[in-house]
């Protein structure tokens, strides 16, 4: 299944583009999202455990992932 | 009114988000302005870039200012988080809060920008006296810029 991960701010930098599309197998989590993104160019300067959201909400690193969620790997946020 | 926190572009109006939360009722209101300041980790700063998860922000804020109200017991509590190129001067946040006493009026305000500096999806690049710009990480290197 295609899933599409928006990025942003360091993290968009780091990979080049503000979303990326990745081909995941059936039954991803967010960990598979992640060791996905990490084999992208630049996307060791991803941290290992980074913030993630699915459909807008944050979620945990095993936290399953379907075929047209909205994933969204999110930089220490610096609000205020 | 009913709790409110959302983002816009403009400059934030200080003297409309007070009124909005100005209610009879309320003996105590207190504004918090977070302001661009001119250094930050000891290098000189000329403006700050603010950006978002913008539909997830506004979903937070929101959530945040339904929260303090529900926490503290007033309605009364409004959030604005400005995105876009900011000056030095210039408001990123104001929150407005009313109660009808100043202890429940300062702890509302207090936790509602330490909630928002903790969730809410948000990024700024600083701009530095010598050209350069760079992501701000707040767990890490560069101190927040809000000295609250």
């Amino acid at each position: 299944m295609s899933v599409t991960v928006l990025l942003f701010a360091s993290y968009a930098d780091a990979l080049g583009a503000p979303s990326v599309s990745l081909d995941l197998p059936p039954e991803s989590t967010v960990a598979d999202v992640l060791a996905a993104l990490g084999r992208r160019p630049g996307g060791d300067r991803i941290p290992a455990s980074p913030l993630v959201a699915v459909n807008q909400r944050y979620a945990a690193i095993t936290a399953s992932v379907n075929a047209g969620d909205e994933v969204a790997v999110i930089p220490p946020v610096a609000g205020g | 009114m009913t709790p409110s926190g959302r983002l816009v572009r403009e400059p934030i109006d200080v003297a409309a988000l007070v009124s909005e939360v100005a209610r009879a009722a309320h003996g105590a209101i207190l504004l918090f302005l977070g302001v661009v300041r001119d250094v930050n980790d000891g290098r000189g700063v000329t403006g700050i870039e603010y950006s978002a998860y913008e539909a997830m922000a506004a979903t937070e804020l929101q959530a945040i200012a339904a929260e303090a109200a529900e926490r503290f017991g007033s309605r009364d509590v409004t959030i604005v988080h400005r995105l876009g190129e900011l000056s030095l001067e210039d408001a990123s946040v104001g929150i407005a809060v009313a109660h009808a006493h100043r202890d429940e009026a300062y702890a509302l305000s207090r936790w509602t920008i330490e909630e928002l500096k903790r969730r809410v999806p948000i990024w700024k690049r600083e701009h530095y006296v010598d050209g350069t710009r760079e992501w701000v990480d707040p767990s890490g290197r560069s101190a927040a810029k809000v000295s609250s």
